[in-house]
């Protein structure tokens, strides 16, 4: 009884939050509709008894996909003045492929049944004593095992594959450079002086920084090395 | 499931569900230009899917609608992922993320 009072508030307004993620005009709020949408989403799965899901759906979507959306929307610098041009034109367009849709959804749902087989053909059957979350387990990883792992799979191809995209190269980073350090000896750089007290450094002829001959050259190299590798990545481009 | 007048069942779920699909491909044709909110869009049909095959679940009483449902939440969050470094990437090369430009990608 509670339950379907609860139905009805919590699909109302995931379908409105849904209406208002399509139809909002700034993009940062269409993202926040969707947060809400999800966050009701997940509750009409806990009213189904998928508690596992429910708690998924608000880890996963909220608290990294719908940040993700949110981090994009703020990070690009985009006129959402001029994407909205045409709002109004496929408006219609819209509206009858949405509504034909509709209507074949609604005459599915209306002429349908549920196989007099369908007990006998369940794949897992729903354990009653067991909760929601051990149940998923327990069939997860023993009849899933193989798709579970092919997800991790496809998880970590997109991570790779959004990294590449995105990776620039920044020539002003200062690297690591393995060969200069291991070349690197103490006579090279650290040099003991006897200064006479109340003398002053210039007085003295210290001049600092002051690359020993060995580095310098190795410098040098290197540095004729890294402007021909810009100007290849230059021509590249 | 309580009988009663506010008993919940299968088709309840499947009528939200369905408003929830259409209202995702509305809003692909409705923002034509904007890629984020197609993306989002999408975001809502899969939510859709993802709803249906939980009602189905329950009202089965079969556990793998609940397992493929986290598959499609998996395959949903890479796709927006990947989607959204791809929008990254193109408005850093055409300053823009209008969807009609995308078609200079050609040859």
């Amino acid at each position: 009884m509670i339950a379907g009072f609860f139905f009805y508030v919590f699909s109302a307004i995931l379908l409105a939050s849904a209406a208002m993620v399509v139809s909002s005009r700034n993009p940062v709020h269409s993202v926040l509709f969707l947060i809400l949408a999800f966050f009701n989403a997940s509750a009409l799965f806990l009213i189904a008894g998928a508690e596992f899901l429910a708690m998924i759906l608000v880890i996963v979507y909220v608290g990294a996909v719908a940040v993700l959306f949110l981090f994009v929307v703020m990070m690009l610098d985009v006129d959402f003045v001029a994407l909205r041009e045409g709002f109004q034109r496929y408006a219609p367009v819209g509206a009858t492929v949405g509504a034909v849709l509709f209507v074949e959804l609604l005459s599915v749902l209306l002429g349908w049944q549920i196989s007099a087989d369908a007990p006998v053909l369940r794949l897992s059957k729903m354990p009653s004593e067991t909760q929601n979350t051990r149940a998923i387990g327990e069939v997860l990883y023993t009849h899933y095992l193989l798709l579970f792992q092919l997800s991790g799979l496809i998880l970590l191809v997109a991570m790779i594959g959004a990294i590449v995209l995105t990776h620039r190269e920044r020539h002003t980073a200062k690297r690591q450079n393995i060969t200069r350090q291991q070349e690197r000896r103490v006579a090279d750089t650290l040099e003991v002086l006897q200064l006479r007290s109340g003398a002053g450094v210039q007085e003295l002829g210290i001049y600092r920084p002051k690359p020993a001959p060995a580095l310098r050259a190795l410098h040098q190299e290197e540095g004729h090395h890294e402007d021909e590798a810009h100007h290849h990545a230059e021509g590249e481009h | 499931m309580p009988e009663g007048a506010l008993s919940i069942g299968l088709g309840h779920y499947l009528t939200v569900s369905a408003i929830l699909l259409v209202l995702g491909v509305f809003g692909i044709f409705l923002n034509r230009k904007n890629v984020i909110v197609i993306l989002m869009s999408i975001e809502l049909i899969l939510l859709a899917v993802n709803l249906n095959l939980v009602a189905f679940s329950s009202a089965l009483n079969d556990l793998a609608g609940q397992v493929f449902a986290m598959f499609v939440l998996t395959v949903a969050a890479a796709e927006s992922a990947i989607g959204l470094a791809i929008i990254v990437v193109y408005f850093r090369n055409r300053g823009s993320i209008e969807v009609e430009d995308v078609t200079m990608m050609k040859g």
